[in-house]
C-alpha cells in the first residue's frame, strides 16, 4: 500500500499515491491535463511539452514530474492554454498535416487536442518540409509528413516488442524517425500485431487495408472531445 | 575494401571491449579511419556491440563531427560564429571557396578536402579561426587561406601545416598549436601561482564530509552559468545510494564567445585534475571522466600526458598519496561537435554512448547519473576553485569577490574591444569598469553570458557581474556602435536552431520560427504584430522547453526586444492594403506552373 499524497490542481485538492506523476494522479482524479506524447504503459517521453503545468511557480511536464505533498499545480490557466496552443501550432506547421483527407482524422490525438484547445488554423507560417513516405512493408505504411516525434513507436518497439524497429536520427529540426534497416520498413521485422504498430497518435504509422473500416463521423473524437473519457472519472 | 572494413571495425570495437556504452569512442575511431561511418560500418558496429543498427545511425547523425557520407581526408571547419564574422570570416569563407573550388558542405572532386562551417570553436579572441581536422588555425585572412590551401595540397596532413606557435603549453611539442592563451588578467584563484597538490593533501587529511563542508563554507557555486552550490551537489551525490559513483568534468564549453576553459585546460590541467580527485574523494567516486569537446582535441595528448604523470606520482591510482583505500582515476571522453552536450544530462548521455539528448529529470544526476549511478557533473573552473579552496581555506576564498558571489570569475572577452582575451576578475565588477578594462568604452551593446544570457545596452552598464545580477558562465561579447543588433540576434538564433537536439517541440520548432520572424524583419517586411509574436513565442519556448537550451535560447531576441526596442520598431511597418508582405504569388505558383507546364495568365508578375 503506497503512501497517499495530497496536493492541489487549480485549487482543487487531489489525492494521489506516492510514485505517481502529476498526470497519472490527475487522470485518476478525473482532471484532464492536455497531452500528446504520453501513453499509459510506456515510459513518459516528456517531449511534446503540451502537458506543461506550473508546479509551485515553476514550469514542469506533468507526465514526468512526480507528485509531492502539498504541491500547488496550475493547469487550466489562460497562460498555459496559450503556450499549449503555440506548441500544437508548432507541431502542425513543422510537418504536413492534411486532416481533411488523412485516414486518421477523428482518431488523431493531435487533431483532437487542437480542437479541444480551440485551434482552427495555426497562426505561424507553414514550413512545408519535404518528408519521406515508406510503403514497402506489406501491412504497414509509414508517412513522416504527419510524425510529431512523440517517441511512442521507438519505445514500444524497443521495450515492449524487443525489436528496436524505430529510432530517432538527426537532430534539431532535422530530427526524424528512422527504421532499423538500410532504408526500408520492409527490411525490418515489424509485424502488424506489434505494439509499435498500434501506438502512433497521428497518421504516421498506418495499417494498410484498415483506413476507413470505421467511417468518419463515428470515430473516437467525432462525438466527444479528447479528455472527456478522463473527466468522466470525476467523482 | 568490405573485408578490410569488417576486420578493421572488429579491431576497433574489440579495443573498446565491444561495449555499447563506448559507442562515442568507436564511431569516432571509425570516422577517423575511414572518413565516414558508412551504412555498412553501422551494421558491423551494431553486430559487434550487440545493439540495433538504427541506434548507431541515431548516434552518428547526432554529432557534427560524425557522418554517414564520406568526407575528405582533410576537413576544414571554418568557425562562423558572430564574433568570427565580425572579424571577417565571410571574406575568409569566400577565399576558401575560391582556393578549393567548392562550396561549404562539399568535398573536392578528388575526395581529399571537405569544407564546412562550425559554430563557435572557442577561439573568439583570435578570430577568424578554423579547425583543420584537429589542428586549430587562428587569425585567418584571405592571404593566409591561400597559403594554407597550397600547403595542405602538398601533403594532405594538417599536422604538417606550417604555422607560428602560441605561448605557454601551446608551444609544447605535444600540443604544437598556434593558439594563444590570451591571459589578460591573472587573479588570485585560477591563474595565481599555487602550491601543487596542497589542496589534495589537505583534503585527504580530512573526512569526505569535512571536505564537502569546507566547499560549502566557501560558498562555491558552479562556474558554468547555472550557479548551483557545489558543496550541495557533492553532498547529494555522496548521500545517494549506489555501489559506484562518478565525477564528471564538463569540458564542453560551447557557448558562443566562451573560451576560458580552453586556457585552463592548456595551463592549469594539473589544478583541474587535482580538483577532480578531491571531488572524487568527497563524493566517494573511484572514477572521473573529463568530457572534452571535440573542438579541443588538439589538447588531448597534453591532457593524457599530465594524467600519466599524475599516475606515475601516485596522484591517481590506488591508495593515492598513501591514503588507504582511496582509489581514483580519470579518463577522457571526447565529444564530437554538439553544443547540447554541455548540458549536464546530455553530457552524461554522450558519455554513455548515446545521442546527446538531455535526460528526464527527476531523477537528477546526483541520484541517477552516468550508467544509472550517482554522478556529480562540475565545470572545469569550478573544480579548479575547489582545489584552491582546499589549499587556502574557505575563508580566503569567500573573502574575494562580492557578498553573494564569492571569489573570482574567468571571463572570455571578445568582439569589438581592444584587448580580447581571458580575464580573471572578482565577482561584483561593474560592466562599465569591465568595458574600460578591455578597451571598449564606446560599446553599443554587450552580451553577458553568451547568447543564452542577455544583450544589454548602456542603461545597464552600471550593473554588476555576479550570480544575483548579471550571471554568466564567462562569455562576454562586445558590440561596437556600427553593429546591427537584430542581425546579430538572428545569427545567434541560427546557432540555436543548429544546436537544438530536437527532442522537445518548443525548442525544435520555436527557435526556427524566431529566426524566420527576425529574417522577415531584417528583409524589411516586418509588421508591428511580428514584434508581439516574437515576444509571445519567446516566452512559450522559455516556459515549456525541456532543458536549459530551450529555456534560454530565445534570450537574444527577448533581451534585444527589451533593451533595444526602437531598433525593431524602426524596421517594421503597417501594410494597410491587408496584403502579406512576405507573400510572393509568382513564387507560390511556381511548382504548380511547372507541373501544368503553362503559366498563369492572371498573375504574370
Amino acid at each position: 500500500m503506497s503512501k497517499q499524497i495530497t496536493f492541489s490542481i487549480d485549487g482543487v485538492e487531489v489525492k494521489g499515491k506516492e510514485g505517481q506523476t502529476i498526470l497519472q494522479a490527475a487522470d485518476e482524479a478525473g482532471i484532464y491535463i492536455p497531452r500528446l506524447c504520453y501513453m499509459e504503459g510506456l515510459i513518459p517521453h516528456g517531449s511534446c511539452r503540451v502537458c506543461t503545468v506550473i508546479v509551485n511557480g515553476k514550469p514542469q511536464a506533468a507526465c514526468t514530474q512526480p507528485i509531492a505533498e502539498g504541491m500547488t499545480v496550475e493547469n487550466d490557466t489562460p497562460e498555459l492554454k496559450e503556450h499549449r496552443r503555440n506548441i500544437i501550432d508548432m507541431l502542425f506547421i513543422e510537418g504536413n498535416h492534411f486532416c481533411m483527407f488523412c485516414e486518421k482524422s477523428g482518431n488523431c490525438e493531435l487533431q483532437a487536442v487542437a480542437y479541444r484547445l480551440g485551434i482552427l488554423s495555426p497562426k505561424f507560417p507553414y514550413f512545408f518540409p519535404k518528408k519521406d513516405i515508406d510503403a514497402t512493408h506489406p501491412d504497414i505504411f509509414l508517412d513522416l509528413n504527419r510524425c510529431i516525434l512523440c517517441g511512442r513507436c521507438v519505445e514500444a518497439s524497443r521495450d515492449v516488442d524487443h525489436k528496436g524497429v524505430f529510432e530517432f536520427v538527426g537532430r534539431g529540426i532535422n530530427k526524424k524517425i528512422a527504421v532499423n534497416a538500410e532504408a526500408n520498413l520492409k527490411d525490418t521485422n515489424l509485424a502488424a500485431t506489434d505494439k509499435a504498430a498500434d501506438v502512433c497518435p497521428v497518421g504516421t504509422i498506418n495499417k494498410k487495408r484498415t483506413a476507413f473500416a470505421i467511417p468518419i463521423g463515428k470515430r473516437l473524437y467525432d462525438t466527444k472531445p479528447i479528455g472527456s473519457e478522463i473527466e468522466s472519472r470525476k467523482k | 575494401m568490405s573485408e578490410n572494413l569488417q576486420s578493421e571495425i572488429k579491431v576497433i570495437c574489440q579495443a573498446y571491449g565491444n561495449d555499447r556504452t563506448k559507442m562515442m569512442d568507436i564511431v569516432l575511431s571509425v570516422q577517423q579511419k575511414f572518413g565516414q561511418v558508412s551504412s555498412e560500418a553501422m551494421d558491423l558496429i551494431a553486430k559487434c556491440v550487440n545493439c540495433y543498427r538504427v541506434e548507431v545511425e541515431g548516434v552518428v547523425s547526432f554529432y557534427a563531427f560524425l557522418s554517414k557520407n564520406p568526407k575528405g581526408k582533410v576537413v576544414i571547419r571554418l568557425c562562423n560564429d558572430v564574433v568570427d564574422k565580425m572579424a571577417g570570416a565571410d571574406a575568409v569563407a569566400d577565399a576558401f571557396k575560391k582556393e578549393l573550388g567548392i562550396d561549404f558542405g562539399q568535398t573536392t572532386n578528388d575526395g581529399k578536402i571537405t569544407l564546412e562551417y562550425a559554430p563557435c570553436i572557442g577561439m573568439c579572441d583570435q578570430a577568424p579561426a578554423a579547425l583543420i581536422n584537429d589542428e586549430v588555425i587562428t587569425y585567418l585572412s584571405t592571404d593566409k587561406v591561400k597559403e594554407i590551401v597550397a600547403d595542405i595540397k602538398k601533403h594532405y596532413d594538417p599536422s604538417k601545416l606550417k604555422h607560428r606557435l602560441g605561448d605557454g603549453n601551446n608551444a609544447d611539442d605535444i600540443v604544437h598549436s598556434c593558439v594563444h592563451n590570451g591571459i589578460r588578467k591573472k587573479g588570485p584563484v585560477i591563474f595565481a601561482d599555487y602550491k601543487k597538490e596542497a589542496g589534495l593533501k589537505n583534503a585527504l587529511a580530512m573526512s569526505p564530509v569535512e571536505v564537502i563542508n569546507v566547499v560549502k563554507t566557501a560558498r562555491l557555486r558552479g562556474r558554468g552559468g547555472a550557479g548551483f552550490p557545489t558543496g550541495m551537489k557533492w553532498q547529494f551525490t555522496r548521500g545517494a545510494a549506489g555501489e559506484k559513483k562518478f565525477i564528471l568534468c564538463n569540458g564542453d564549453e560551447g557557448e558562443p564567445g566562451t573560451f576560458k576553459d580552453r586556457v585552463i585546460l592548456t595551463e592549469r590541467a594539473d589544478l583541474l585534475f587535482e580538483g577532480m580527485t578531491i571531488a572524487g574523494y568527497a563524493i566517494g567516486a573511484q572514477a572521473g571522466i573529463l568530457y572534452l569537446r571535440g573542438e579541443y582535441a588538439y589538447l588531448r595528448k597534453l591532457l593524457e600526458k599530465i594524467l600519466k604523470e599524475r599516475r606515475d606520482k601516485n596522484l591517481l591510482g590506488n591508495n593515492i598519496f598513501g591514503k588507504k583505500d582511496f582509489n581514483f582515476d580519470i579518463t577522457i571522453q571526447m565529444g564530437a561537435g554538439a553544443y547540447i552536450c554541455g548540458e549536464e544530462t546530455a553530457l552524461i548521455s554522450s558519455c554513455e554512448g548515446l545521442r546527446g539528448d538531455p535526460k528526464t529529470r527527476p531523477p537528477f544526476p546526483a541520484q541517477k547519473g552516468y550508467l544509472g549511478y550517482p554522478t556529480a557533473v562540475n565545470n572545469v573552473e569550478t573544480l579548479c576553485c575547489a582545489a584552491r579552496i582546499l589549499e587556502m581555506g574557505a575563508a580566503w576564498f569567500a573573502e574575494i569577490g562580492s557578498k553573494g558571489s564569492p571569489s573570482t570569475k574567468l571571463l572570455s572577452i571578445s568582439g569589438d574591444c581592444k584587448q580580447p582575451g581571458v580575464y580573471e576578475l572578482p565577482f561584483g565588477i561593474k560592466v562599465k569598469d569591465l568595458l574600460k578594462e578591455v578597451g571598449a568604452e564606446d560599446a553599443q551593446a554587450v552580451l553577458i553570458g553568451g547568447p543564452s544570457g542577455q544583450i544589454i545596452g548602456p542603461n545597464d552598464y552600471n550593473r554588476t557581474i555576479c550570480y544575483d545580477d548579471l550571471a554568466t558562465g564567462g562569455a562576454v561579447v562586445v558590440f561596437g556602435p556600427e553593429r546591427n543588433l537584430i542581425k546579430i540576434a538572428a545569427e545567434y538564433m541560427e546557432f540555436f536552431v543548429e544546436e537544438s537536439c530536437g527532442y522537445c517541440t518548443p525548442c525544435r520548432v520555436g527557435n526556427v520560427l524566431l529566426k524566420k520572424y527576425l529574417d522577415k524583419i531584417l528583409a524589411g517586411k516586418g509588421e508591428p504584430q511580428d514584434l508581439d509574436l516574437l515576444q509571445e513565442l519567446g516566452e512559450s519556448i522559455k516556459t515549456t522547453s525541456r532543458c536549459g537550451l530551450g529555456q534560454t535560447s530565445p534570450n537574444p531576441v527577448l533581451t534585444t526586444l527589451k533593451n533595444f526596442r526602437p531598433l525593431y520598431e524602426n524596421k517594421v511597418k503597417k501594410y494597410p492594403d491587408g496584403m502579406q508582405p512576405t507573400f510572393d504569388i509568382r513564387k507560390a505558383l511556381a511548382d504548380a506552373e511547372k507541373i501544368a507546364n503553362r503559366q498563369s495568365v492572371i498573375y504574370t508578375k
